[in-house]
């Protein structure tokens, strides 16, 4: 009767079965296990894990084996009278000390393990890594680099607008970058709720806790990109603030640094630096007399009918927002290029310096434009 | 009721505060246990001592780093990154600070210690972080921690990293600091 | 409350009061119990909406049906409701019918506390519940609420999640005073504690964890209260706290807390097992102290939750250590069942489904909980869905499955009838498949790297989180064939003896089915 039953059973769900099968046949039957890794610590991890695992399966297939028997050997149908034993004292004795035994074999090689992770030398790099709502801070301790590590994936992705990338959630607009074969010390805290730092490859997970300071180290001997997530619930967007980590060679990695503190000492430059117009003026004609006078002549008429004056000219007197549009993105349909691979210091330089001579600054509103304005109208850009 | 089961209600009835009180008690004990084993770095005041001073102390490099808890808008950094010390000296560093508001502001730091089986072996002689800084608008100061660094220290340890992290705990609905606000909107 | 006793025998002939009342002002143990289950049915399917809401929106990568923030709030409230109104109050409904008739008593011991430790039970959930149209929405830190995302980020209705919490608390202390008390003193003369049912045992356990963790809990939410309002800082870093702190506290409720979810599991499951296998159970006394050593652990493994918060090294090797020690009596109870099993005369009605399916899939939770102790290894599974897989396992075809076994066995006892067979084999099947559907493949998601909580996903946890979402789909809507089969079961169907079952044994079998209203009056006898 029960197996008449369960016959209906099946007939009846074979719709649900099917709209189960599908997405069950189409799945990725090869990302089952956990990631190896490619650090030595994760590549014992993972040998620790399936370890484990194969115990717990051996467990498994003893303990149900012994049971599914029983099942199908003790039924009320083939086993009428049931035996009567109820207690066992040396079976008992065993099955507690055998699994102790092998608890024992588990928990040595995990403890060696860990040992190993809780190394306290330091690295040859040290990053502090400080998780905010929502995103991660970088800064390299040695180096004076420091950014921020933003999802970059588009909203409309995410509100499925447009297709996803293949590297969807799992994208930065600026990857941490660390050289191969260097030890590196992370060192992770927050800025205001806990956030958790992990990256799988590595095998690092670690808390970010404001006001407290947690380390954790690798050494990464493969050049590549890896990709990690925040592991600690941390409001709102707890799920949009991944980890991309890239590993290059010491070469390109020093390059990086040169990089990235040239970077730095440009945008200190440009943003705390206070201009004055005098030296704004005195190094815009500089720039004027290499870029610009070839056009528009030294006393800014141009020639008439092929390149416009700037003196007195309506976007020089008094269309600042314009005036650095002009030499940011050039004039489609005329001689005039753009101009930005000049820098920012130079642009703001040269359209002050377009403002205030030749009379302009008397006739218009004279007004200054700072290396601020240029990387501002940059921004949205980035 | 029987007299066995008024017995047992009194008895877990007691109970019932006695672990609500312990919840509690767990927060001192709690504290007890970091200084004890130096957990969290929390490092507390530690008197002058003569016995921890000495000559044969090896070279080791102390790192410092600081860090804003949101909102704190500050100016904190060390005033060197990295200082070449000896275990079993006294030494002194100092962290610039800096109130870039145009109010009165009150911060506290908070001290972290890297890698943690280090924390116990720091002893502090004075450190910014054991009281509150109060800033006038624009005030800057230079804050200095003395502290040695016991000879005890694991010898694989090279490298002692302490973390500042500075916290805006100014007091805005006091009356005065509203006030001042208010004026400055 | 002594008068509630001594008057009970005058009116020992009357049955219920008509109406409503009769439930508002009951102090009978039989209805409290009645009402007790059918408030954490409520709730359970209350919890298992949000569930759904949950796979609905993790069906596909992307977001397409809530927006995060109240994600979050779906998957705290998902939490604390399945646990403090579903599985907690279905096995205080079941220890209220239970306990007075398996040890032959004539009620609980304290009926009017009875009474109240229920009715404060839906006021409690009325507010948590209610949090979810205030300003800010409900609370969306996670049933774990960790400071400070619960403290200095958390929304303005985190004060009436706290309220309700001390009521929760409270109603559990209340019900677990009253178990105590009942097994301690109105045992049946004979009933020594070692002779005691297991089903009883494993209450007298539960109840003393649950008095001695309770009023933690109610600590650790009275600091974030006053965290809050009163600007102390207990884990406040500023203020000298620490965040950390609040995690210790929260786990030493929370380990036992994780048991006390589980051990009356163990009980339901030791009778259901005996009597379908016609065979005394295999090592009582064992069963006993395996419980009792569980217990007593669960006080000294509460870090294995906070591996990755940057523990010393000794710290997390004691953890780990003594995580494991725990699966040595979890297996002695596995390996009791499995003995009991063998060489008896089994038969599979609905609740032997039930709890076979509970030994198998607890005993995969168990095994991935072991694997979860492992400390390095942890560093890659906490906070995935591995962990998320673990304790579905150990909660859903475990606690739950129990409970529905439970329902299933002594429902012909407190109603008369004998449930649908047919149905609730049916209801056995879609939830056992809807079961593994849903959580087995978490952990392959988990371990492949998805963190729990997160509302969105990578492309490459797309096709399991699928067939996890349909798994849920099947497995909530199966829910309501239980419902079903449950009020048919009140309504009538054929009438069940007093016995029940062929091999039931046990005081509560040997009344008539439906129970009186009254039960023991006078002590029954026992050898």
């Amino acid at each position: 009767m029960f197996f008449r039953f369960l016959r209906n059973l099946t007939k009846s769900s074979t719709l649900l079965l099917a709209f189960l099968l599908v997405p069950v046949i189409n799945a990725d039957w090869f990302a089952l296990n956990m990631t190896r890794g490619i650090t030595d610590i994760s590549n014992e991890v993972f040998e620790l894990h399936m370890l484990i695992f194969w115990i717990c399966v051996a467990i498994g297939a003893l303990v149900f084996s012994v049971m599914f028997y029983s099942m199908w050997a003790h039924t009320k149908k083939k086993n009428p009278v049931p035996a009567k034993f109820h207690e066992n004292h040396k079976l008992e004795i065993a099955w507690t000390i055998i699994p102790f035994l092998i608890l024992i074999a588990m928990a040595v090689p995990a403890s060696k393990t860990l040992v190993k992770i809780y190394d306290d030398e330091a690295g040859d790099i040290n990053i502090q890594v400080t998780g905010y709502q929502w995103k991660w801070q970088y800064k390299y301790l040695e180096d004076d680099v420091s950014f921020f590590s933003n999802l970059s994936t588009d909203l409309d992705e995410i509100y499925n607008l447009v297709p996803k990338g293949e590297n969807y959630l799992q994208e930065v607009d600026e990857m941490v970058v660390i050289p191969a074969g260097k030890k590196v010390r992370f060192l992770i805290t927050a800025n205001d709720v806990i956030h958790s730092w992990w990256v799988p490859a590595f095998a690092i997970k670690q808390d970010a806790i404001p006001g407290f300071v947690n380390t954790a180290w690798t050494v990464v001997d493969t050049p590549g990109i890896y990709r990690g997530k925040c592991t600690e619930l941390c409001g709102k967007n707890h799920g949009f603030m991944p980890i991309v980590v890239k590993v290059v060679e010491q070469e390109e990695y020093d390059l990086w640094v040169d990089n990235k503190r040239q970077e730095a000492i440009k945008l200190a430059e440009l943003t705390t630096k206070d201009w004055s117009t005098e030296e704004l003026v005195q190094r815009g004609q500089e720039v004027y007399e290499v870029n610009c006078v070839s056009c528009h002549m030294t006393d800014g008429q141009g020639i008439s009918g092929i390149f416009p004056a700037l003196a007195g000219s309506e976007i020089a007197l008094y269309d600042k927002d314009r005036h650095i549009e002009i030499l940011m993105e050039g004039v489609q349909g005329a001689a005039m290029n753009s101009f930005d691979y000049l820098s920012e210091v130079e642009l703001a330089a040269v359209i002050t310096y377009s403002r205030q001579a030749w009379g302009n600054a008397e006739k218009g509103d004279g007004e200054v434009v700072v290396p601020k304005d240029i990387v501002e109208y940059k921004e949205p850009k980035i | 009721m029987n007299k066995g089961a008024k017995k047992t209600l009194t008895k877990l009835i007691i109970a019932v505060p006695l672990m609500f009180a312990f919840g509690f008690a767990l927060v001192p004990l709690y504290d007890i246990f970091c200084e004890v084993t130096g957990l969290n770095g929390k490092v507390s005041q530690s008197e002058y001592s003569d016995e921890l001073v000495t000559d044969s102390g090896r070279p080791i490099a102390l790192q410092f780093i600081s860090t804003n808890n949101e909102n704190m808008p500050w100016t904190f950094e060390p005033s060197e990154q990295v200082m070449k010390i000896e275990t079993g000296k006294y030494h002194t560093a100092t962290f610039y600070v800096k109130n870039t508001t145009n109010r009165k502001m009150v911060a506290q730091a908070v001290p972290s210690v890297a890698p943690s089986n280090a924390a116990a072996h720091l002893k502090k002689l004075e450190c910014f972080c054991f009281e509150q800084q109060e800033l006038m608008p624009g005030e800057d100061a230079l804050l200095p921690v003395k502290l040695l660094v016991s000879n005890d220290l694991p010898s694989n340890i090279k490298n002692v990293i302490l973390s500042y992290t500075i916290f805006d705990i100014t007091d805005y609905n006091d009356e005065a600091m509203a006030h001042h606000d208010m004026g400055m909107e | 409350m002594s008068a509630v006793i001594e008057n009970h025998h005058d009116d020992h002939h009357h049955g219920p009061a008509k109406g409503l009342t009769r439930w508002l002002y009951t102090t009978n143990h039989k209805d409290i119990g009645t009402l007790y289950l059918w408030f954490s049915f409520a709730m359970f399917l209350v919890g298992g909406a949000m569930a759904m809401i949950i796979r609905a929106e993790l069906f596909q990568p992307g977001m397409q049906i809530v927006e995060p923030e109240f994600y979050n709030q779906m998957i705290t409230l998902h939490g604390l409701i399945m646990i403090f109104g579903g599985v907690m109050p279905a096995f205080v409904g079941l220890a209220n019918w239970l306990i007075p008739m398996q040890i032959g008593a004539p009620d609980m011991a304290l009926p009017r506390m009875n009474n109240l430790s229920f009715w404060i039970l839906p006021f409690a959930f009325f507010i948590l519940l209610s949090s979810l149209f205030m300003e800010g929405g409900a609370p969306n830190f996670g049933w774990t609420f960790y400071a400070p995302l619960s403290t200095e980020y958390a929304p303005p209705s985190t004060t009436f999640f706290i309220f309700s919490v001390h009521i929760m608390g409270a109603s559990s202390i209340m019900g677990s005073i009253n178990v105590v008390v009942t097994i301690m003193n109105m045992r049946a003369p004979g009933i020594s504690l070692m002779k005691m049912p297991l089903f009883v045992w494993s209450w007298l356990i539960t109840a003393y964890l649950l008095i001695a963790v309770m009023p933690v809990l109610a600590g650790a939410v009275t600091m974030m209260l006053m965290d809050i309002h009163f600007g102390t800082s207990f884990f406040n870093a500023a203020g000298g706290g620490d965040p950390v702190l609040f995690q210790h506290i929260f786990w030493f409720f929370g380990h036992p807390e994780v048991y006390i979810m589980i051990l009356p599991a163990f009980g339901i499951v030791s009778h259901i097992i005996e009597t379908f296998s016609r065979k005394k159970l295999f090592g009582h006394s064992s069963m006993v102290w395996a419980m009792l050593s569980i217990a007593i652990l669960s006080f000294v493994v509460w870090a294995h939750h906070m591996f990755t918060v940057g523990l010393p090294l000794a710290a997390e090797i004691f953890f780990m250590w003594a995580t494991m020690l725990i699966a040595v009596p979890t297996g002695v109870k596995v390996f009791n069942w499995v003995a009991t099993m063998f060489r008896g005369s089994i038969s599979f009605e609905t609740p032997m489904l039930f709890a076979v399916a509970f030994v198998v899939l607890f005993t995969i939770g168990g095994l991935s909980g072991l694997m979860l102790a492992i400390v390095p290894a942890d560093f890659q599974y906490h906070d995935t869905y591995f962990v998320v897989a673990h304790f579905h396992y150990v909660l859903v075809p475990g606690a739950i499955f129990s409970i529905m076994a439970a329902v299933y066995y002594w429902i012909p006892k407190w109603t008369g009838n004998m449930y649908d067979e047919r149905l609730g084999r049916l209801h056995f099947w879609l939830s056992f498949i809807g079961v593994n559907v849903t959580f087995f493949p978490q952990h392959f998601i988990g371990l492949a790297g998805m963190p729990r909580r997160y509302p969105d996903y990578a492309l490459q946890f797309a096709d399991w989180n699928m067939v996890s979402s349909v798994g849920a789909f099947l497995f909530g809507f199966s829910q309501l064939l239980f419902l079903f089969i449950v009020l048919k079961t009140v309504m009538g169907g054929k009438k069940a003896t007093g016995q029940v079952w062929e091999g039931a044994k046990g005081l509560e079998w040997s009344v008539a089915s439906p129970a009186p209203y009254h039960t023991f009056s006078t002590p029954p006898k026992v050898d």
